[in-house]
């Protein structure tokens, strides 16, 4: 028997993670690479920019139903979110909302690969972000939003924060979930407290396993086209629209914080102990 | 970052705007836009690495010496090397080519 090599979702570019998560022939592109609505501020700084900024907004249909794809692309300045790229995004986040107010049951999943902010645009960046997070506050009062970290690069800073604002995040072994990233944590606090080169430790601490095991997101899925897709669609059929965002689930959070000292540093396991005993 | 501007001969015609790659390490994108009304192909290239003009006029002599589409090219490029340019033309080129277009993007 020969086995059939899966093509994976973490291979896929960001334009082809939008057209496998919508119904096929259903995707049209706002914004796209033609409409060369690309970053002002890097060309100023000696910096390639590129035709999309790195962000892919799509809309169509998920199970018939109207939906917004949004996808950051990881390969292009690590993800980061600048002012062109954040102002796409904010603008289809608060477009799904328009919708669901007026009654249009609209389904949104964000593919979230993303170092954070993109620095060379600093305050640009950052208010952009603050806007993707303030529409997706107000979203997710009108429904769920799906986050999906596929790898390869994660989730960190204020995509990290974005993660933290869906109702509900898939991920896969491959992809990390942090507010700072390891080469931070590493830089910031010194080697002893991180050594970022040590990938066992990193993925322990913050990889879709270990994050789906305590609590921090809901769906670990193979690294497969088919299994992230179906794992999307299954939250969408299954899920009544009430479900609380998890920013709302605070109990969660207050109940690990009280049963930690913060002068005791555990191992991911023991970590895993608490929170599972804490937070079944 | 440099800015160069190349212009060559082109009798084709693009039936729609073409996307290929993505401005990473050692890739670079390529945006094809029609302009049917000029015979021409005008190439409009960034690239992250300076004083190359030379090796990317002889890349690009040799890419359009048998004929070339009348577009627009935005090239973006992350430090490519000449035979990962060449594979991005020959690709964008192809995808111009294919008739209907494909469903998935590239």
């Amino acid at each position: 028997m020969s086995a059939r090599i899966r093509p994976a979702f973490s291979q896929l570019r960001p334009r082809q993670r939008v057209q496998a998560l919508l119904d096929p022939g259903t995707f049209r592109e706002i914004l796209g690479p033609f409409d060369l609505l690309e970053s002002p501020h890097l060309p100023r700084q000696g910096i390639v920019p590129q035709s999309d900024d790195g962000a892919v907004i799509g809309r169509g249909t998920i199970d018939g139903v109207s939906a917004a794809v949004l996808a950051l692309d990881g390969a292009f300045q690590g993800g980061g979110v600048g002012e062109v790229s954040g102002a796409k995004l904010a603008a289809a986040l608060e477009r799904a909302l328009d919708d669901r107010r007026s009654g249009t049951p609209t389904r949104v999943v964000l593919v979230l690969d993303s170092g954070g902010i993109r620095l060379q645009e600093a305050n640009l960046g950052l208010l952009a972000v603050a806007e993707i997070h303030a529409a997706l506050v107000e979203l997710t009062r009108h429904g769920p939003v799906v986050g999906v970290i596929p790898g390869p690069v994660g989730c960190f800073g204020g995509m990290g924060i974005v993660a933290g604002l869906t109702s509900h995040l898939i991920m896969t072994r491959y992809g990390r979930l942090g507010l700072n990233g390891p080469e931070v944590i590493e830089t910031e606090a010194g080697i002893d407290e991180l050594d970022a080169s040590d990938r066992a430790t990193v993925w322990a601490t913050i990889g879709g396993a270990q994050r789906v095991t305590t609590g921090q997101a809901e769906v670990l899925v193979d690294d497969a086209i088919e299994s992230v897709v179906a794992a999307a669609h299954q939250i969408w059929r299954t899920v009544p629209d009430a479900h609380p965002p998890r920013a709302e689930r605070i109990d969660q959070a207050q109940r690990m914080l009280a049963a930690f000292d913060h002068r005791w540093r555990p191992t991911p396991a023991e970590f895993t102990a608490i929170v599972t005993r804490e937070v079944p | 970052m440099q800015e160069l501007t190349f212009v060559y001969d082109a009798d084709d015609i693009l039936d729609r705007p073409i996307h290929v790659g993505v401005v990473a390490s050692g890739d670079l994108e390529i945006v094809m836009l029609p302009d049917p009304g000029r015979p021409t192909a005008t190439i409009a290239l960034r690239t992250s690495v300076d004083g190359h003009g030379a090796r990317w006029q002889r890349v690009l002599d040799r890419f359009f010496e048998h004929g070339a589409f009348r577009a627009r090219y935005e090239i973006n490029d992350s430090g490519a090397t000449p035979g990962m340019v060449s594979l991005r033309l020959g690709q964008a080129r192809e995808l111009a080519a294919t008739n209907p277009p494909p469903a998935v993007a590239p």
